[in-house]
């Protein structure tokens, strides 16, 4: 681990100027800032440890319904907030399905939408990895293909966002709120990660120095509580990364769909927003050949990376399933293993 | 900044100079403060072997820079204990052999006791499990582990009604 200057600011204009400098990173709850030290695969030379920033703690509900979660806010504590649960339960679903306990009481917010890809060549130093060293190449290419994009990859990098919790934040039309040295501004969370074209380096839209000070949820996205999942295909039950993943959210009147918010994670280097699919479902009656319609939306642009075309198909079932799920209606409570696949869709056969 | 921190340790107050700005919780608590009882699996956050109670809230202690614990309170296996008087979690995984080796035992406890803290499992077996999925044991001794921690809790909440009474 490269050595660091350690500065802890008291103030966010103190924050984004120490963070500014050349070689300066924010430090939040350190789950992955501190992993990535240890592998060398991050070489700061001043940790800016935002953590006392008490003005970023904070769960604010909006005039009108929405939420302003500050970006110090521990995915835990915003995962058991009974009032934020209740009104955006997949967001809930989704936090509860990342890491662990002990992960989650830890990791912020704003560390949770900037940790960085789990590509495992990312993270071995001695591969060539155009995201962690630009220009050296990608050793993903030709690999064995198990965590590849299928939607948004470039030649220069095949690596896919890790975050469950900004998956369903996508689906709602979460906005990022930023304080930087030019002052405030605001990024759709759909604009706010980068797909890599040839610059994989940047994960994200932040300049030197800006810092995630809030994520807001719109009222409308509350409208869609009574009919919100996220589901999570993982290689064991729990504590593991996704392979795939789908936030679905739908609006339902009379038996019928108004509106639908469908978003995946494990596909892309973004949580990815799947309008064609949202535009199917309006106005449909919920079924599992229009869920099925629905997930051909989705991935009708996806295509494989490497070999294996397998997670294509695999994305695709886990949008119909979450669609079922979410139709079947949202649970009172969140599931013991949250967003798991394995749970039976109510009302349907077990086996088909 | 001074690399001079104050924090609490299993309840006794404690002022640190480190010589490096690198070291972690639980380097600091292995290392420099003796206290060898939080164990170093992985150092990644994978196995929850150094978890530790942080401001009462169970942490991976490899994942957290000493330097940000100024002003802290933390406690470790070593603090859990009342003289000779275990705590009801320790006490539960002697009862029901909830350890072979033993390496994972400390983390496996102090998740525990954060676990019946949050009191989001209740009594639920599975709810304990996904839990307590922050914390490996090689010797795969969960089944024992799930029951300790089931019975611990049922033995804290009656001590709480005793008290209340
Ligand atoms: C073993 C393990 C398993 C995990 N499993 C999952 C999983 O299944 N699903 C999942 O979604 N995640 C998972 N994670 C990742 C975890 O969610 C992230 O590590 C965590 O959310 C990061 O938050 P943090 O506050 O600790 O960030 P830090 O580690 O402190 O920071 C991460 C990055 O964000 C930057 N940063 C932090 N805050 C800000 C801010 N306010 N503004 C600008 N930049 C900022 C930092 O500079 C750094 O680059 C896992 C992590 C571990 C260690
Ligand atoms: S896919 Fe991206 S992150 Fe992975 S090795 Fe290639 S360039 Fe690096
Ligand atoms: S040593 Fe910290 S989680 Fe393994
Ligand atoms: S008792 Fe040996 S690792 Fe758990």
């Amino acid at each position: 681990m490269n050595s660091f200057e350690y500065v802890r600011p008291a103030t966010i204009a103190e924050a984004v100027a120490a963070g500014a400098a050349p070689g300066a990173a924010f430090l939040a709850g350190g789950t992955n800032l501190l992993d990535l030290l240890k592998g060398d695969l991050m070489r700061p030379t001043r940790l800016v440890d935002v953590t006392r920033l008490a003005e970023l703690g904070r769960i604010e509900r909006l005039p009108g319904g929405g939420v302003r979660i500050g970006a110090l806010v521990r995915n835990a504590d915003l995962a058991h907030d009974q009032p934020f649960a209740s009104d955006f339960p997949a967001v809930a679903e989704a936090l509860l399905s990342g890491a662990s306990a002990q992960v989650r009481n830890a990791a912020t917010v704003g560390g949770n939408l900037l940790q960085r890809t789990r590509c495992v060549w990312f993270y071995d130093v001695a591969s060539a990895c155009n995201r962690r060293a630009p220009g050296t190449g990608c050793d993903a290419r030709g690999g064995e293909g198990r965590g590849d994009a299928v939607l948004g990859w470039s030649e220069a990098c095949i690596a896919t966002h890790p975050s469950d919790f900004c998956v369903p934040l996508v689906a709602l039309d979460a906005v990022v709120e930023i304080a930087g040295p030019a002052g405030r501004r605001e990024v759709p969370l759909d604009l706010f990660h980068r797909l890599p074209g040839d610059a994989p380096e940047r994960d994200s839209v932040l300049a030197p120095g800006e810092l995630v000070v809030a994520v807001r949820l719109p009222p409308e996205a509350a409208a869609f509580a009574a009919h919100a999942r996220y589901l999570k295909l993982r290689e064991r039950t729990s504590f593991a990364f996704a392979v795939v993943s789908a936030a679905a959210a739908l609006r339902m009147e009379a038996g019928g769909i108004v509106a639908a918010r469908i978003a995946l994670g494990g596909v892309a280097a973004k949580p990815w927003r799947a309008r064609a699919a949202e535009d199917v479902l309006a106005g449909a009656r919920p079924d599992g050949t229009v869920f099925r319609r629905a997930a051909e939306a989705a991935l009708a642009d996806a295509r494989p990376s490497g070999p294996d075309a397998t997670r294509i198909e695999l994305a695709r079932r886990i949008v119909a399933r979450a669609l079922a799920l979410a139709a079947a209606g949202t649970p009172a409570r969140v599931p013991a293993l949250p967003a798991s696949p394995f749970a039976p869709i109510p009302g349907a056969a077990a086996h088909v | 900044m001074s690399l001079s921190i104050s924090l609490t340790v299993n309840g006794a107050a404690r002022a640190v100079t480190l010589d490096d700005p690198r070291v972690t919780l639980l380097d600091l608590l292995r290392e420099r403060l003796d206290l060898t009882g939080t164990k170093k699996g992985c150092d990644r956050g994978q196995c929850g072997a150094c978890t530790v109670l942080l401001d009462g809230r169970r942490i991976n202690a490899c994942l957290t820079l000493a330097l940000a614990c100024d002003d802290a309170d933390v406690v470790t296996i070593e603090g859990l204990a009342d003289g000779d008087v275990l705590h009801p979690v320790q006490a539960a995984f002697l009862a029901h052999d909830a350890l072979q080796c033993g390496f994972c035992t400390p983390g496996q406890i102090m998740s525990a006791v954060g676990l019946v803290a949050e009191g989001q499992a209740g009594d639920d077996p599975e709810r304990v499990r996904e839990g307590m999925s922050g914390n490996l044991c090689r010797c795969g001794a969960y089944d024992g582990i799930t029951a300790a921690v089931l019975d611990a809790q049922r033995r804290i909440a009656e001590q709480g009604k005793a008290r209340a009474a």
